[in-house]
């Protein structure tokens, strides 16, 4: 057999081994591992209320108004004040189109947008535009994130509070409750889960 | 605790974690390269395969192994990717196109992993896996093989052999990648990431709305695309994805695994050569430009010059609450510094001077710490010209650890530092003489620019990050970005064997008085300078263009 071709004949070998290998055995292993020893976490946080699937504590949701006209597409979703808003996505929240905006730091569509939003969420929370927290102006990189900064949920207290009939003190609390601190103490940043945080308040009588 | 504070403790831990493994890890790598003995198990495997375990390799044929497999690997991938709707675990995703399908196959093949496709819509859980992952692992262990060979250049002499491609492959994924990712994938389970094979699971919300919770194996993935500084990501919003980077903690293990061989691999190169002080001058260089990086981007993040993040109030576009700007400034750093493209923020809408100190990062080759075996040798090939830059300046015939850098040896350094260059500024070049193609920019003006730029420094680099607002998956730019990526991948490592095989054939000359000491301070100034000065005058006038307009702007 000429050398080229066995070369060849040797590397595809190889490869078939090494699928069966790392492409195979190791995933399955690390699966089964996975399945006996952390089976919540493998398959994905998933939360209940009243024993009824509602999303994972990792993957952020939207909380929006039934559309007036559903089969109108052009609508713009409305938030839902009895809920804790989450921050704005670029995949409104569905996790088959998770990313970005990518638009850019100077561009103008961007800047108008944050602007515009910056206005809607101080009339919707009936507080001063300035002190909307910039979590809560800007799109996250995943479009699934599930957190908000503490300082935005606190601005939202006063308009569930109101809507849900229950007192301020008991959000302060939750928010408190579903605030996940850095990790170690040091690592990342810390933020309020909105998915848990709105679970919560939904099971308050 | 402020989140200055906490932004400077974690990059101290990661400081204090990545030296902590420099000298076991490193040590480890070195005794898997240099080790006769084979293990029972890699004994079979080489008898199935076919390969003499113990027959050192001419460096041709160590290229052609290197050729060869990669080559088939390109073949598998590409008929698996384009296979997939007749396959098990395909979800039902759609067919995906040729020209796709091929810039994927050399995506991950050549340890790029640069993404046309958005992974929940078009890939399913078996090509993840068999195709994607595995390839994770052996052009990782490639990398590493090729560093070998060149660092076996330096130690044997009269010798026409480099060693024996198979072995240093199977012994690197074997031993090195396939323990490590069992353990971090573990890890990253135990915090939240998926693994599992399940498609989309549909549930109702409390806003009324349904969602669909995706699946797979997402662990297994996610840690081998950090850890062999790969980069592509299960889903299309890559580190930045809950399910692949739950929390604060997983943030910072993914950046120090995507880290940990680069930096360790300087040890390797000591304790190969025999002088382990040789090891921490290369280390030193490394880990300037990488802290120099970190601290530049994480200040322009946090003073987020440019109108949106002006009217935002904050750089936060584009980044995880959960992250923060400290933690996604010092993933961005480190992704781009090696050869991962793993994003955990998107660098598109960073601040002008942040996104483009990403870009600056990738020209510098990829060597602070670099890519797996790749960072190294490129870092080793800058050294060679900054030893012999300084026997210019004295007039002699430079050495560097023994072995005489003549005409022979320059060429093959300096037609591996043109290579990634030509390749970069001509496709950018070409890309924006054409209206078709300057149309899949998102942004506008400079930072459009910037936006082909990046690709172009990306694939060329063989990073895989992105500019993401950029529409590549059409025929041209599937084609030329695959392109860029397989020479970017593979004329240096043809560069880089010739020279290994034509410095192994030296008989050694000892040190003398007008040796240049290669472990010293003033040798990693000059490496610096040397790295600085190469990338500066071959870039400035792109980056001028893209980022430093928009940033003065």
């Amino acid at each position: 057999m000429p050398t080229f071709l066995r070369t060849h004949l040797t590397a595809l070998r190889m490869l078939l081994a090494m699928t069966v290998i790392l492409g195979l055995a190791y995933p399955l292993l690390v699966t089964g591992i996975s399945q006996v020893a952390f089976a919540d976490k493998a398959n994905g946080s998933i939360v209940k209320t009243d024993g009824k699937e509602i999303g994972s504590s990792l993957l952020g949701q939207n909380y929006n108004l039934p559309k007036k006209d559903p089969n109108n597409a052009d609508e713009q979703a409305q938030p839902d004040p009895k809920f804790f808003q989450p921050r704005f996505s670029a995949g409104s929240y569905d996790p088959k189109a998770s990313g970005a905006s990518n638009l850019g730091p100077n561009d103008e569509k961007l800047t108008r947008t944050i602007q515009d939003r910056r206005a809607a969420i101080a009339a919707f929370d009936g507080v001063d535009p300035a002190s909307v927290p910039v979590d809560a102006v800007t799109a996250s990189g995943s479009g699934l994130d599930p957190h908000i900064s503490v300082a935005y949920a606190k601005e939202q207290v006063s308009r569930v509070a109101k809507e849900r009939g229950l007192s301020a003190d008991t959000l302060n609390h939750l928010i408190d409750t579903y605030t996940e601190g850095r990790s170690l103490g040091f690592l990342g940043q810390d933020g309020v889960n909105v998915v848990l945080l709105n679970k919560a308040i939904s099971e308050q009588k | 605790m402020s989140s200055t504070l906490a932004g400077w403790l974690q990059a101290l831990a990661l400081v204090g974690a990545l030296a902590l493994c420099y000298r076991p890890l490193g040590d480890y790598i070195a005794h898997l390269l240099t080790s006769a003995k084979h293990l029972r198990a890699e004994r079979g495997l080489y008898k199935l395969v076919g390969v003499d375990g113990d027959a050192d390799q001419r460096w041709p044929v160590y290229l052609r192994s290197v050729l060869a497999f990669s080559a088939l690997s390109i073949l598998f991938l590409y008929g698996l990717i384009r296979l997939q709707t007749h396959l098990l675990l395909s979800l039902g995703v759609p067919e995906m196109e040729a020209h796709q399908a091929w810039n994927t196959a050399v995506s991950f093949t050549t340890n790029t992993n640069w993404q046309s496709y958005s992974g929940e819509s078009a890939m399913g859980h078996l090509v993840q896996m068999a195709g994607l992952a595995v390839q994770n692992f052996v052009s990782a262990a490639v990398g590493i093989a090729v560093v070998a060979a060149l660092i076996r250049g330096f130690t044997r002499h009269r010798t026409d052999r480099v060693g024996n491609f198979w072995v240093d492959l199977t012994r690197i994924c074997l031993r090195l990648l396939l323990p490590l990712s069992i353990l971090f994938a573990l890890v990253l389970v135990a915090n939240g990431v998926v693994q599992n094979f399940h498609g989309f699971h549909d549930l109702a919300t409390l806003g009324g709305d349904t969602q669909s919770i995706p699946g797979g194996p997402v662990a297994s993935q996610e840690v081998i695309k950090e850890l062999g500084t790969n980069g592509g990501g299960f889903f299309n919003a890559n580190s930045a994805h809950p399910f692949e980077n739950p929390n604060g903690f997983t943030n910072w293990l993914e950046v120090f695994l995507l880290l940990v061989i680069s930096f360790s691999l300087p040890r390797t190169f000591g304790k190969m050569v025999g002088d382990h002080r040789q090891g921490y001058a290369i280390v030193a260089v490394m880990g300037l430009f990488w802290v120099a990086s970190a601290a530049l981007i994480t200040f322009s993040e946090h003073q987020h010059a440019g109108t949106a993040l002006q009217a935002a109030g904050g750089a936060m576009e584009g980044k995880e609450q959960r992250f923060g700007i400290a933690a996604s400034s010092l993933f961005a750093a480190s992704t781009t510094l090696t050869s991962t493209g793993a994003v955990d923020s998107f660098h598109d809408s960073y601040s002008a001077f942040g996104g483009g100190l990403t870009i600056f990062n990738m020209m510098l080759g990829e060597i602070a710490p670099g890519g797996t075996g790749s960072g190294l040798y490129g870092m080793l090939i800058l050294a060679i010209v900054a030893v012999f830059v300084a026997g210019l300046m004295v007039g002699r015939t430079p050495e560097y650890l023994g072995k005489k850098l003549g005409g022979r040896e320059m060429k093959f350094a300096s037609l591996y530092i043109l290579t990634t260059p030509a390749l970069v500024l001509i496709g950018t070049g070409i890309a924006m003489a054409l209206p078709g193609e300057r149309a899949g920019m998102l942004n506008s003006g400079a930072h459009g620019f910037s936006e082909v730029l990046y690709a172009f420094t990306s694939a060329s680099n063989n990073n895989g990050s992105a500019f993401a607002g950029i529409t590549v998956n059409t025929p041209w730019y599937d084609t030329a970005l695959g392109l860029c990526m397989a020479f970017g991948r593979f004329l240096p490592m043809v560069f880089v064997l010739a020279l290994a095989g034509s410095l192994a054939q030296q008989q050694p000359v000892p040190a003398s008085a007008g040796t240049l000491p290669t472990h010293k301070p003033l040798f990693v100034g000059l490496l610096s300078s040397v790295v600085l000065i190469v990338v500066g005058l071959t870039y400035f006038p792109a980056l001028a263009l893209g980022p430093i307009a928009e940033g003065l702007h």
